[in-house]
């Protein structure tokens, strides 16, 4: 680990930045398609569509905010692999614990 | 790791001590901020459905206009990106050429916001309206304060780079406020599916 890996890209084309941009156009097309033109169900697509999220996320990381390219990207991407995990663990938990019960009443 | 110092490579924003450390604390940072947008994703998706009599997001949400916003703000965070690459290659000009476009973006990005809010309010569902609108509007909301934050933020970062030119702290916090940029594009990418695309598949 250096912190001098990114300057391997100095004075040239921002390739990855490109990529990453095509790729995110791609995957929010693809959410779409998923979303208003394909025969899933209702579940399938919700599952697609947050999978393709997850990946559009990784690559804003990855390719635009260069997570792993200081010295302390060990440290960076443990903080956010974390984060991640509390955010999951909060929007799973709370909708499982206040849907219980939800079909007894009235709405 | 041992103690070699910087290659004349490095960028600016890393050649200091205080560079090295405040990018890492706006990671950390960053961290609370996901936890934070999390509470507020769990409340929403918590009161879907709870539209109390009142209209339902599949009444008023218009694909059109969420498209608008979802590409804004994408572009918006590419151009950001080039603006940093510029800023490595020691090219004053292209940072204000980049920045001054991810501004401008973010700016349309939210004129095509509050225009959606007040076409909604008109529709007559707002903050009060149901418990489904208040989740909807503290979330999208929330996000909406960030980007006026962050343009407000950037624009003043500019003036100083204006005044000192490209130095290990002004880099440091161009380099900040584009971390802040990208993770306001994450952000949306879920508000996007989360609500936009499940409100309108539902």
């Amino acid at each position: 680990m250096s912190n001098n890996e990114q300057t391997n890209s100095h004075s040239h084309f921002p390739w990855s930045h490109l990529i990453g941009f095509g790729l995110s156009i791609v995957l929010t097309l693809l959410a779409l398609w998923v979303g208003f033109a394909s025969d899933f169900s209702f579940r399938t697509i919700m599952i697609i569509v947050v999978i393709l999220a997850l990946i559009q996320a990784a690559i804003q990381l990855l390719m635009f905010m260069h997570i792993t390219e200081s010295d302390s990207s060990r440290i960076q991407v443990g903080t956010i692999l974390y984060a991640v995990f509390i955010a999951a663990a909060i929007v799973a938990g709370t909708i499982w614990v206040m849907s219980f019960g939800m079909h007894n009443m009235n709405m | 790791m041992e103690s070699v110092e910087y290659s004349p490579n490095t960028p600016l924003e890393y050649q200091s001590e205080t560079g090295r450390l405040n990018i890492l604390g706006f990671w950390v940072f960053l961290g609370a901020e996901i936890a934070l947008f999390s509470t507020l994703f769990a409340t929403y998706l918590v009161l879907v459905g709870r539209t109390g009599g009142g209209p339902g997001p599949e009444e008023l949400f218009e694909l059109k206009g969420v498209l608008i916003e979802t590409f804004l703000l994408l572009t918006s965070s590419f151009t950001c990106g080039l603006a940093i690459h510029y800023m490595r290659n020691h090219s004053l000009k292209g940072v204000f050429l980049w920045i001054g476009v991810t501004l401008a973006l973010g700016l349309g990005f939210l004129g095509f916001e509050i225009y959606e809010f007040v076409h909604y309010i008109h529709e007559g569902a707002a903050l009060t309206t149901s418990a489904y609108w208040s989740g909807f509007f503290v979330l999208v909301g929330t996000h909406g304060a960030h980007v006026t934050m962050g343009i407000a933020w950037i624009s003043l970062i500019l003036i100083q780079l204006k005044q000192r030119g490209l130095t290990p702290d002004t880099t440091r916090k161009v380099f900040i406020s584009s971390l802040y940029w990208h993770f306001l594009d994450v952000v949306w990418i879920f508000i996007f599916t989360a609500v936009y695309l499940y409100g309108m598949v539902m």
